[in-house]
Formats: C-alpha cells, sequence, structure tokens
C-alpha cells in the first residue's frame, strides 16, 4: 500500500491561508489502512481546523468528506457539487489523490493534508515499513523476495557493504540491513551460489530516471489507436 | 607471494596492466606499503604538499580519500595531481555515493590524463553520516559494477554503455575494499570473490587489530585460491587513545579491537590514571597523549610484524589519518623501510636517494 503521514496542523493552516470554505477530502484505500486520511482522520482533520479557526477569531467553513478512492475520475465525480462549493480543497488522499483532484477539478485549489512517505506495509500494529521502489524492473527473483533497492541504504546489487553489522545498517540500527536478510533466507534455501554471480549495472531508465512514466495497454483501451 | 595470472596482464606497458610503482613494487614481490592522505575541507592546495612530504619515500602509493565519511573536501582527482606533482604516487579513490557511471568514466579519463596510475574503487559511506545529510545520493552503481566498468575501459576500450571508444585508455591499477570483519561474515571471503571476477588487482582491507580473526578470513581466501588472483594489502592504522580503540569496538561496524589491545592503551597512561579530569594539567594531557601514542606505534609495528607472517598477504596499508607523522616511525620499525625502487623491467633496487 500508499503509506503517508498527516502534516501538523500549522503547516495545514499556512496552506489554507484565508480560503473561507474549507473542504477536506479522506480518501478510503491505502490511507485509511495507514492511519493517515481516511473518514475518521478526515473528520478529525475538520474538525482541529474549526477549532483554531474559532481560537483565531474567523468562522471558517470546513466540511469533510471521504471517497473510497482519489486516484480514480469515478469516485471524484460523487464529490464535484462540494467540491466547486469551496474556496480550497485539503486533501487528505496521498500526491496521486491530489493531484488527481486538481486535475479533475481544475478551477478548484488543492492542497496536500499528508506527506506520502513509501511503499510498504504494516509490520506490526502501528509500525510501517519501505518494501517497494517501483523501480520498473523487479529484482526480487534473484534476492529470495527482499528487495535491495527499497531496502538496502545504498541500493546495492552485488552484496552487504562493509556496514552491516548484527542485522542492522550502519545508517540506523532501527532499519534492518537488507542483504543480511537476502544473505540469511537465500542461505536457508540453499541458494548462496545465486549471489556469487555479478549483476550488472542497473537500467534505471525503467525507474524514475527515464522521466515520468506511463503504461499503455492495447488490449484494455476502448478508444483504438490511430493506425 | 601473490602472482597475477598471465591473463590478467595486459599487453602494454611491458607487461604490466598500468605501470604504476605500486604494481612494480608487488609485481616484483616486495611487500607493499600504502598510506593515506586526506584531502583538506578548503581549496588550500599547500595541505597536500605538507602532507606528501611526511609520507614521500615511505609508501610505495597513497590513497587520496573522496570525501571520506561524506563530508565535502578537495577533490581526490584534484589533491591526487599534486600529489604526483610532489613526487609521489596516488592511490585515486573513487566512490559511487556521488557520481553516476556518467561522470566516474568521465572523471576517470581526467584522472589517468593527469598521471593518475591506481584506483580504489568504493561504495562509499552513506551522506547521513556527512556534513550535508540533506543531499540527495546517486549509488547508479555499486563498487562491484564500478570495477568492471574501469577493468573493460582499460581492457576491452568500451565505457559501461558498451560503445567503444577510441584513443587512450585509461590503465589503472585497480584496486577494491574488503571488510574481512563485517556481517555476513561467512560471505566476505565470498564478496572478495566477486570483486577479484570483476577485476580487482589489489585489495586494501579494513583496519585489521585482530590477528587470529584476520588469519581465519585468510585461510577461506587461500582456499579460494583468491591471494593467487589479487594482491591483499591488510589495513592498519595507529591507536591514538584507548578511548580510540573502544570507540571503533563499539561503534564501527566491521572492526574488531582486542581487550588485550585496549588494555595495553590503558597501561600506557597509567602513570595519569590517579587523577581526576580536573586535576589533569596541560602539561599532564600532552605527556599522556605522548604515552599513548608511542604505544599505539607499537602496536601497528607488532600488527605489521604478525601480517607479514600470514601467507597471501602482499602487503599493509597504513591509515594514519590526520597523523601522518606516525607513519616514519611505523615503517622504520617495522623493517620495511627504504621502500625498493622497481625498474619496469621487474628487477628491484635498492632505494638509494631514501635511504
Amino acid at each position: 500500500m500508499i503509506v503517508a503521514e498527516q502534516k501538523p496542523l500549522s503547516e495545514l493552516k499556512t496552506l489554507i491561508g484565508s480560503a473561507e470554505k474549507v473542504l477536506v477530502v479522506g480518501c478510503g484505500t491505502c490511507v485509511t489502512v495507514c492511519f493517515a486520511g481516511g473518514s475518521r482522520e478526515a473528520a478529525i482533520t475538520s474538525a482541529s481546523l474549526r477549532m483554531s479557526s474559532k481560537l483565531d477569531g474567523n468562522g471558517k467553513q470546513v466540511t469533510d468528506v471521504t471517497v473510497q478512492r482519489q486516484c480514480e475520475w469515478e469516485y471524484l465525480d460523487q464529490i464535484a457539487e462540494q467540491v466547486e462549493g469551496a474556496d480550497i480543497v485539503l486533501s487528505l488522499g496521498c500526491g496521486i489523490g491530489v493531484q488527481a483532484i486538481a486535475e479533475h477539478f481544475p478551477q478548484t485549489w488543492v492542497v496536500p493534508g499528508l506527506n506520502t512517505t513509501f511503499l510498504g506495509l504494516p509490520t506490526e500494529q502501528g509500525v510501517w515499513a519501505e518494501r517497494c521502489a517501483a523501480c520498473g524492473d523487479c529484482v526480487l527473483g534473484l534476492t529470495g523476495g527482499i528487495c535491495p533497492i527499497a531496502r538496502c541504504s545504498k541500493s546495492l546489487l552485488n552484496g552487504p557493504c562493509g556496514g552491516s553489522e548484527a542485522g542492522h545498517c550502519e545508517i540506523n540500527p532501527e532499519i534492518e540491513c537488507a542483504w543480511q536478510l537476502i544473505y540469511d533466507r537465500l542461505s536457508s534455501k540453499d541458494k548462496l551460489h545465486v549471489l556469487l554471480d555479478l549483476q550488472p549495472p542497473k537500467n534505471w531508465r525503467t525507474s524514475r530516471d527515464g522521466g515520468p512514466r506511463k503504461i499503455v495497454r492495447k488490449d484494455l483501451r476502448l478508444v483504438p489507436e490511430e493506425e | 607471494m601473490a602472482t597475477i595470472t598471465t591473463q590478467q596482464l595486459g599487453e602494454q606497458t611491458n607487461g604490466y596492466l598500468a605501470g604504476s610503482n605500486l604494481e612494480r613494487v608487488l609485481r616484483a614481490g616486495h611487500f607493499a606499503v600504502t598510506g593515506e592522505l586526506g584531502p583538506p575541507q578548503s581549496a588550500d592546495g599547500d595541505v597536500i604538499r605538507e602532507k606528501a612530504a611526511l609520507l614521500r619515500g615511505l609508501v610505495d602509493a597513497v590513497n587520496i580519500t573522496d570525501n571520506q565519511t561524506a563530508i565535502v573536501r578537495m577533490s581526490s582527482i584534484g589533491a591526487g595531481a599534486i600529489v604526483i606533482q610532489e613526487g609521489l604516487e596516488p592511490v585515486i579513490q573513487m566512490t559511487c555515493r556521488d557520481r553516476n557511471r556518467l561522470a566516474i568514466q568521465s572523471d576517470l579519463l581526467g584522472a589517468y590524463a593527469l598521471g593518475a596510475r591506481n584506483l580504489l574503487c568504493l561504495t562509499g559511506d552513506h551522506q547521513t553520516f556527512g556534513n550535508h545529510p540533506d543531499s540527495k545520493n546517486v549509488f547508479d552503481v555499486d563498487s562491484i559494477q564500478l570495477l568492471k566498468i574501469v577493468t573493460d575501459m582499460r581492457d576491452e576500450h568500451i565505457f559501461q554503455s558498451g560503445d567503444a571508444f577510441k584513443g587512450q585508455e585509461p590503465r589503472f591499477f585497480i584496486g577494491a575494499a574488503a571488510a574481512p570483519f563485517a556481517d555476513p561474515v561467512d560471505f566476505r571471503p565470498y564478496r572478495l570473490a566477486k570483486k577479484v571476477k570483476a577485476g580487482a588487482n589489489f585489495i586494501q582491507t579494513q583496519l585489521v587489530y585482530d590477528i587470529p580473526a584476520f588469519e581465519s578470513f585468510m585461510h577461506k581466501v587461500r582456499e579460494l585460491e583468491l591471494h593467487r588472483q589479487v594482491y591483499i594489502l591488510a589495513g592498519v592504522g595507529p591507536l591514538k587513545s584507548p578511548g580510540m580503540g573502544r570507540y571503533m569496538k563499539k561503534s564501527v561496524p566491521g572492526i574488531l579491537v582486542p581487550d588485550e589491545l585496549i588494555e595495553r592503551m590503558e597501561a600506557a597512561g597509567a602513570a595519569w590514571a590517579a587523577k581526576s579530569k580536573d586535576e589533569l594539567t596541560k602539561e599532564d594531557k600532552k605527556a599522556r597523549s605522548a604515552a599513548w601514542k608511542e604505544e599505539g606505534i607499537r602496536i601497528c609495528i607488532e600488527l605489521i610484524q604478525g601480517l607479514r607472517k600470514i601467507e597471501g598477504v602482499a602487503g599493509v596499508h597504513i591509515m594514519a589519518i590526520e597523523w601522518e607523522e606516525a607513519v616514519k616511525p611505523i615503517v622504520e620499525g617495522a623493517g620495511l623501510y627504504p621502500r625498493p625502487v622497481v625498474q619496469t623491467g621487474g628487477e628491484a633496487l635498492p632505494n638509494k636517494e631514501a635511504a
């Protein structure tokens, strides 16, 4: 899932500025399960902004609504009226949700309420960890299902650097050394020989380095491409 | 003594890969000595000249660090060019942290044109350790991929992209690092094997203080016959104080410091141990520091003597960062002075000038 964190209230107030009618839009998918931008967080954020506005001596109208997915046009269509009635939309979606609102409602000013942080999973209640860097050329088949691009601090492809100690990365004892994990996993499966092969430089074109990415599936498109 | 297989030998420079002094000394079968020179956090070339003067004649080549610990310093290539002017041979350190494959190859073409003949390929310390923790890192390639890139530039006349190039190729004597005691320890000899496979001609290891632990690493290295394919220089460094030993033991991954050595350092300062921090005068501190340093140098010499006995160790890499003065007593004390002068023919001659 996409994991995000809420921006502090002070930053939200700065982003909203002098706008009077504020619509807080939550999202019912990834940011709901990471407790950052679901209907509950949208209601709390909206109430906090109302209270703070009252304390500041101005009576902003702050309301909230949550859609199932901010990143699909059809869900956004459902809130078109509320969006158009607002001076500003505070999106509690991930960065994709914020941009979807901006793109779908070009006349509306939209600001982000979250910092989109990474693609990951909850490892335990209240703890999320990064798992994928969306590099566009998956190497997990070589590394026992543990990603060195996302989980090694240096994205190394040929094994651990000298900073691996007792299972941890030298940059932070809270971070597991991805290469220790890979080593242990391949060792347990009797596949350590895989690590002896030289992995060539990665083709980063499939990652962000090749420019913004786009997938076109001819088999799924409704409008046939022009010949 | 290690021998480089004939397949690895370049056709050029009289059978040498690069013909650097370091390569000649190793090929002639001498126990090699390399040192380290950290460029300043300024544009002052005199700092390099002063440090070079402390090392000239004492080491076969000197590593020039590349923004070590991710702190901005004069570039290794720029400082290396000054070192060459000063009559010392640099080992240019190149990390993967700050440059992508374009910049690395371009800088190395420049380094060769400026006269550099030795290169050490490193992954590089993570930028969060340094003075620009907010920066973006690169790590386009890793150290093993870098070894292959520079080997291919030298031996195949191609860039990483596969494009062939005309004209002078950069002919480096190519080195890599090894961390014998970092985790997972069992993988370390195999990682070294990967570096050899990628083209490494020589290896400089992380600091060794624990000889038995290093011997067991070398045992595996010999089993894999790596010592016959690559020259291994064991890393050593003099301790300045017991605190330095304790810090490295506790906080630096991949460095083992036996308690016995820390105790020896403590014993060297025993005369001042009874006094509290406030009671110690400036003179006391100076005298204690001198006593510690003397013991640190003595330990370093003993370590070199121990390492020299290990089969497959072709030399030592002395890391006395910001304490270049220590190199002279260490090299002399270990019986490694004067340094040999080896002509490209491979014949060893005594270094009359240095003597």
